[in-house]
């Protein structure tokens, strides 16, 4: 009876995390689908507690209890602008216990354990591994801790694939003898490096690929789990997870016009290294006053703004709320355009936008609005770079050539609230900036934009 | 793990990886955030089988591990679910009653 309980508490949870992303399909059914993967996952739970294997409870409650309390205060005091950060320590947390639980299984099995059951076991524990020290150091990237430029030597490739080969060299020996126990710490141990190894290289204007494929693999790392454990919520669950970061994974490759194999192979960062060679543009900048630009503003019939990292960092999402807000108060009709790989992680600026209260409705995704460009009177650009650069589309020696871009230079005319005259993460020059139909309006973003809120009113 | 075991289990899988991939791919770029931390929340279902692992006084490094595992997958579910709520809480529809906060 008990076992038919706990199987049917895990087949409900099934049920309810598929419901719970089926939800996600729209903002007005999320939150509802939400509560109900919540309600099956405390399922999940309340009926493992009566597994019969189970002796003692005090450590089981005090982690739970211990674990609970660190995720609330991980939930309520990180701000949407450390979302990046935040989400990738959660990948941390949640690799580094399936590959704890692998290690525990094999230690448990000491040297009895099948074929099956062993293979299963090596890929929890290596993804577990790499994904835990590879999402750390994205944290440590995202947060600023480490340098946020690619981090590269000669031969790192071949370095890193020699690494692997070995990993999975160990991995195999160990499938046809499991009992060599050094060689499976050394298996492990070797994941750990190499998950640092991969994310290394990674440039942080790449991070979001990079969240996206570890999101993947602390997913298969739990699916992993649950064929050792022979659990099948825990291979559902971890297979949804590994597909959805692997399909978000493939979108931003899209959107940045890279091969899913140079992403598997982890040569991202080359790319971003080779964009030094974008050669010196002709002509200047025309840097313009705060007042012309209100007045253009004001006086424009449509509006949009295209947000980049920038905006993040100057925390100015609440500062062009309230532009928008006074622009549209004045007639101005204003949209939002949002590039896929703007920001450090898939859909960062839209929860950005949201947290300052800019109604879903107003945000446009790149296929909706660059037909809209011609037609829109200003564009403003706000911490974005390579999203609006038109060498994607017009240099094909360009290392973002081919790249699918907000098309903000075919507007009546451009504004690029930029901190200073600096290059930005890519290093790449941006003929955006030359165009004689851009002004550079130069400062903190927030502090621009606000400005520009008060000399709109009085305009 | 068994024969049929494995077998049951692989149907499972491709199960899930087809059903996975249809459910996504209708989720829209604006809700890929609390998707990624959505995912995240769900995945932390391996959370059960750090509570065996702890709770099955097998040996003391296998009740360590299970425990530090517990405190680990925890984390990662409660704070996956409060920050999912919290994002999706912030998505608003625009209302013709422009309200300033």
């Amino acid at each position: 009876m008990q076992i038919y309980f706990i199987e049917l508490s895990y087949l409900l949870a099934s049920i309810l995390f598929i419901l719970g992303l089926k939800g996600m399909s729209h903002p007005e059914t999320a939150k509802r689908g939400m509560h109900l993967a919540e309600f099956g996952m405390l399922m999940a739970i309340i009926g493992t507690l009566m597994h019969h294997e189970i002796v003692t409870y005090t450590w089981i409650l005090a982690g739970l209890a211990i674990g609970s309390i660190v995720g609330l205060a991980m939930g309520f005091w990180v701000p949407m602008t450390a979302m990046p950060q935040r989400t990738a320590l959660s990948h941390a947390f949640g690799a580094f216990a399936a590959a704890l639980v692998g290690v525990a299984e094999y230690l448990k099995g000491a040297g009895h354990l099948d074929t099956i059951t062993m293979s299963a076991l090596g890929f929890e524990v290596m993804l577990g591994s790499l994904t835990t020290t590879g999402s750390l150091l994205a944290f440590a990237k995202l947060q600023g801790m480490v340098r946020g430029t690619p981090m590269t030597y000669k031969g790192q490739n071949i370095f890193n694939m020699a690494l692997l080969a070995v990993t999975v060299g160990i991995f195999i020996y160990l499938v046809i003898n499991p009992g060599s126990m050094t060689l499976f710490f050394i298996m492990a141990g070797l994941a750990f490096v190499f998950g640092l190894l991969l994310v290394m290289p990674i440039g942080s204007a790449d991070m979001p690929v990079v969240m996206s494929l570890l999101n993947s693999y602390a997913g298969l790392a739990s699916a992993a789990t649950g064929f050792v454990l022979n659990n099948k919520v825990l291979i559902i669950a971890g297979t949804l997870d590994g597909f959805s970061g692997f399909i978000l994974s493939i979108l931003m490759c899209r959107a940045m016009n890279r091969s899913m194999t140079n992403v598997l192979f982890g040569a991202f960062g080359s790319a971003a290294t080779g964009g030094g060679a974008g050669g010196e543009q002709q002509g200047s900048m025309r840097e313009v006053s705060l007042e012309d630009i209100a007045t253009q503003l004001a006086y424009a019939n449509k509006v949009v703004f295209v947000p980049g990292y920038g905006l993040a960092t100057a925390q100015a999402q609440h500062a062009v709320r309230e532009l928008a807000d006074v622009l549209e108060k004045r007639g101005v009709a204003v949209k939002y355009g949002i590039h896929p790989v703007a920001g450090r992680m898939p859909g960062h600026m839209n929860v950005l936008l949201a947290e300052a209260n800019v109604p879903y409705s107003s945000l446009y995704e790149l296929e909706q609005i660059n037909p809209e460009f011609p037609t829109t009177d200003v564009s403003v650009v706000i911490g974005a770079n390579d999203v609006v650069n038109p060498d994607a589309r017009d240099n094909p020696s360009s290392p973002i050539a081919g790249m699918p871009i907000l098309e903000v230079d075919r507007s009546k005319s451009v504004v690029v609230l930029k901190r200073g005259q600096g290059r930005g993460f890519s290093g790449l020059e941006n003929p955006l900036f030359f165009k004689p139909v851009t002004g550079m309006l130069y400062g903190d973003a927030k502090d621009t934009l606000t400005r520009l809120v008060q000399a709109v009113q009085h305009a | 793990m068994t024969h049929e075991n494995l077998i049951s289990a692989l149907y499972v899988f491709a199960l899930a990886a087809f059903l996975g991939y249809q459910v996504i791919s209708r989720v829209p770029p604006l809700l890929h955030t609390p998707l990624m931390s959505a995912t995240n929340a769900i995945s932390g279902i391996s959370l059960v089988g750090s509570i065996v692992t702890a709770g099955s006084g097998h040996s003391t490094i296998s009740t360590i591990l299970g425990f530090v595992a517990v405190v680990c997958a925890s984390t990662n579910v409660v704070g996956g679910f409060v920050i999912t709520d919290r994002m999706l809480k912030m998505f608003k529809r625009k209302t013709n009653t422009d309200s300033k906060n």
